[in-house]
């Protein structure tokens, strides 16, 4: 059993892998001999790099985890014996030396946090506060002087960058508040990143897509009408639109299950068949391996409706929709096409790009929306012509950890 | 034997499952009423195709061969196979269907919240099935070799064509009805052969030819130590393979996706007894096999052996028929979850690149096969079993149960766990089947146990990289969902 061949195939498996690994940091560290330039540019190139790198981590906003690995950039930056990096409400992090004078840190800056202007508190006057607190009994053995200075978001200030070294001179100070200003431009820069989340997130919602008065309209005349004739089903027709109307205005989610828009795409076409008559047909072919995909809410039904009211019932004599769901590797495909009328490509295209509101919003409305949630290359692909009928195609991601249905 | 005979089942087969592939679902509904709830996949049928999809060539054939060879030393293998399906069953399967990651590196992803593990766990995924594949070629290039003369490559590039066009022209579109097939196939084309040889033993009164007791090979009976070592593999081992995890997202919730577990340990539990019958009826009455070297080979050659005539033709057109039903199942649902992983870390997620993708995972494991010789399938399997239980198992339990898990720890733990199993693997195959220690042989014992201590020891070590997330996808993974909407 030893000798078996998956042993080669193995060995020759984890020697290729040696191999890649060893090329890969060969080249990492030629490369990072290259080039060193002179001694300006590579202080340049220093400061830019630590500036860099610590901006990474403030992208998230003023909170301890980025914060403590900014401050180490940004003490190296600033060269001082510690660096602490507070919010209002406490310090953030704390970077070098003289951590005992943590606790006394947000006293020194509450000044700052008020008023909003640089301080430099003298080393005396910091252990003095500090012995006043009782938190250290020894002196220690250096003494160091505080520059404190506020981090202002817009008008508010938000935090403190301090400094601690021996002494305080003008060139810390003014590097101190420059610091500050520049983490400022970050926690602004973060701030900006999470509302223009907040804004595509309110987009979306608004985006998702109504039932259009027309079908409710038409519905309801179409129940009307069987009333006297066939009460039956006319209360059955109502149960449905009942069924169909609280599917579509739930308000938890943007997210349900393929499964559950078929239901809900059954219900509607229920309701238009009382209106149409034998003149929509159907006929599905759905893979149950995809019936629990996960997809955004209501983007199946108007495309639906757009075949019926587009495709349909501009059309003569009967009508034939099919509705298909597939597996497809990593994607689950489900393709609506319709027998209609078409559309014209060149008009569908701009109203896909939003420059003019034709007849299909509902189809504008469902590709912006999917472009929004699964990137730029997952929108509908829609083939058609005038009097070819229409075929729109949808590939959704199977795995959506993210997406709650 | 006739040769025509492999040839017809072989072809047979091969159409039999591209028509299931392409027509299966083929049958549309033309009325408007129809309920979603009819349609969903039913634990039996999900259960029986994850049976028909991890029968592979190692069941069908190696186990019964190891058997032959080694007596009640080889019934863990089966034992193992099985019962990994209950370690699936307590720790993995709800959680993992409730996650709604499709792939493990999705998994990992959504997890730990970091590219670089779900770049580390792709690459394990697809070591692994490579890894797996190899085996089923070799059990096809044996079993064309035997059942026809043609030369050994034949079986392989045979096997891989009829795989990639099935895959590539989109004939795996209702993979669950062709993967339910396929496992009722090997039942019956097990099942139908040995009964039949049963019984006629049963009315013969032939005698023994040799003691079922001793080994034909006079072979060594396992130490404690390869015993446990190889149980570690199969039990953990299981809970990483690609392409059964993949089925579980076919249930439409998590208790569906427990009820199907149990169904598959039952199926499972059912089809291993028949090898272990193969193997045992070989032991008593065709010790000739193992000591020729062909015991790989003995359920192929038993019923001819041992019914002969015309009779026997058709009993191993049969099994021939259930052997490529095993190395077609497991292969194809292996390139479709490999294909699945590449295509979507590597080309993009495109149509064209997952078929780009699915010929990549097929013929990669071609190369390997037709470089390399078959010798002890159960075992080569049982080695593709440790290394997943030593890399995608610890991630998996520990992901699933345990919130300290970091994404650091979950690297350290894979890299470690595949270097040490890997070396294992290397150090084996340079020393050569003799001169290996058992503890070499069989790693998992030692390489699982590291590989999970030194998760949790990185992990505890980088204890502010757990993701912020946390609370809310353990609630995800641990809580029931809500109802699918299939009933009014």
């Amino acid at each position: 059993m030893p000798d078996s061949p998956l042993f080669t195939a193995a060995a020759v498996a984890v020697i290729a892998m040696a191999i890649a690994v060893v090329v890969a940091v060969g080249l990492q560290v030629l490369r990072s001999f290259r080039e060193l330039g002179t001694d300006a540019e590579q202080a340049t190139y220093k400061t830019l790099h630590a500036a860099s790198r610590a901006g990474q981590h403030l992208r998230t906003g003023l909170n301890p985890a980025g914060a403590a690995k900014a401050s180490r950039q940004l003490r190296s930056l600033l060269g001082s014996d510690a660096l602490a990096i507070t919010d209002t409400a406490g310090v953030l992090a704390w970077d070098g030396a003289g951590e005992d004078l943590k606790p006394v840190l947000m006293e020194l800056a509450a000044g700052v946090l008020d008023g909003g202007h640089t301080a430099v508190i003298p080393a005396g006057e910091v252990q003095e506060l500090l012995h006043g607190t009782g938190a250290v009994a020894a002196r220690p053995e250096v003494e160091r002087a505080a520059v404190i200075a506020p981090i202002r978001a817009g008008t508010r200030v938000v935090g403190v960058v301090a400094a601690f070294a021996p002494s305080a001179g003008a060139g810390l100070v003014r590097a101190t508040s420059e610091v500050a200003d520049w983490v400022a431009a970050q926690v602004e820069l973060a701030e900006l990143d999470a509302s223009r989340t907040l804004l595509m997130e309110a987009e979306v919602r608004a985006l998702r897509a109504q039932i259009s008065p027309h079908f409710i309209y038409n519905s309801l005349n179409a129940i009307a009408s069987f009333i006297n004739t066939d009460p039956v089903r006319a209360r059955e027709l109502v149960v449905e639109f009942a069924d169909f109307t609280r599917y579509s205005f739930r308000r938890h989610g943007d997210f349900t299950t393929l499964a559950e828009e078929l239901r809900c795409i059954d219900r509607y076409l229920l309701l238009e068949r009382a209106r149409f008559g034998d003149r929509v047909q159907v006929s599905l072919r759905i893979a149950p391996e995809v019936l629990s995909t996960v997809i955004p809410f209501l983007s199946l039904q108007p495309l639906v409706e757009n075949a019926v009211r587009h495709g349909l019932e501009a059309k003569e004599g009967p009508g034939h929709i099919s509705i298909t769901a597939n597996d497809s590797g990593a994607y689950a495909e489900v393709t609506i096409e319709d027998d209609g009328v078409g559309m014209d490509p060149e008009q569908l295209r701009s109203v896909l790009a939003g420059h003019s509101d034709g007849d299909h919003v509902g189809l504008r409305n469902v590709d912006t929306r999917l472009r929004q949630v699964y990137g730029e290359d997952n929108g509908l692909v829609i083939e058609t012509a005038p009097g070819e009928g229409t075929l729109i195609t949808m590939r959704v991601p199977k795995s959506q950890p993210r997406h709650d249905a | 034997m006739n040769p025509v005979v492999g040839i017809a089942a072989f072809v047979a087969v091969s159409l039999a499952t591209a028509a299931f592939g392409f027509y299966g679902l083929r049958i549309s509904r033309t009325t408007g009423d129809f309920y979603v709830a009819s349609r969903t996949v039913r634990p039996w049928w999900n259960a029986s195709a994850i049976g028909g999809e991890y029968l592979s060539a190692a069941s069908f054939l190696g186990v019964a061969g190891l058997i032959l060879l080694s007596g009640t030393d080889a019934l863990w293998f089966p034992v193992g196979y099985t019962a990994g399906y209950l370690m699936l069953l307590l720790f993995v399967a709800a959680p993992l269907r409730r996650s709604g990651a499709y792939t493990i590196p999705d998994f990992t992803e959504a997890r730990l919240d970091s590219r670089a593990a779900r770049r580390v766990t792709s690459l394990v995924v697809v070591m692994v099935g490579w890894l797996y594949i190899v085996p089923q070629l070799h059990g096809a290039a044996l079993a064309i070799r035997i059942t026809t003369g043609l030369p050994a490559w034949v079986g392989q590039v045979a096997v891989v064509a009829v795989v990639c066009f099935t895959v590539i022209a989109g004939g795996m579109r209702s993979i669950t009805f062709v993967q339910a097939f396929q496992y009722w196939l090997k039942l019956t084309a097990l099942a139908v052969p040995i009964l039949f040889i049963l019984f006629m033993l049963a009315s013969n009164g032939t005698p023994a030819a040799a003691d079922a007791a001793v080994n034909p090979t006079g072979a060594p009976a396992a130490g404690p130590y390869q015993t446990i070592s190889l149980l570690v593999a199969l039990l953990f081992g299981t809970l990483g393979l690609p392409h059964v995890l993949v089925r579980f997202y076919t249930n439409p919730d998590g208790q569906s996706a427990r009820r199907t577990t149990l169904i598959v340990l039952g199926l499972l539990s059912v089809f291993y007894l028949l090898p272990t019958a193969y193997g045992l009826t070989g032991r008593t009455f065709a010790p000739g096999l193992a000591q020729s070297g062909q015991a790989d080979a003995l359920v192929l050659l038993l019923p001819g052996r041992m019914v002969g005539g015309m009779a026997g033709d058709l009993l191993s057109a049969l099994v021939v028929a259930g052997a490529f039903a095993a190395f077609l199942s497991t292969t194809s649902g292996l390139v479709v979850s490999l294909a699945g992983v590449i295509s979507q870390d590597l080309l993009g997620g495109s149509v064209r690149g997952f078929r780009w993708a699915a010929l990549i995972s097929a013929l990669v494991p071609l190369g390997i096969a037709s470089m390399t010789d078959s010798l002890a399938l159960a075992g080569s399997v049982g080695l593709v079993f440790a290394f997943t239980a030593s890399t995608i198992c610890p991630v998996l339990l520990l992901g699933i149960w345990w919130r300290g898990l970091t994404d650091a720890g979950a690297i350290a733990g894979m890299v470690t766990g595949g270097v040490l199993c890997g070396g294992a693997m290397v150090a084996g195959s340079v020393l050569g089947a003799a001169g290996t220690p058992s503890w070499l042989a069989l790693p998992a014992a030692w390489t699982v146990p590291a590989a999970f201590a030194v998760m949790v020891l990185v992990s505890r070590a980088t204890r502010d990289r757990v993701p912020r997330t946390i609370t809310r996808l353990m609630t995800r993974l641990h809580t029931p969902e809500r109802p699918l909407a299939t009933e009014r």
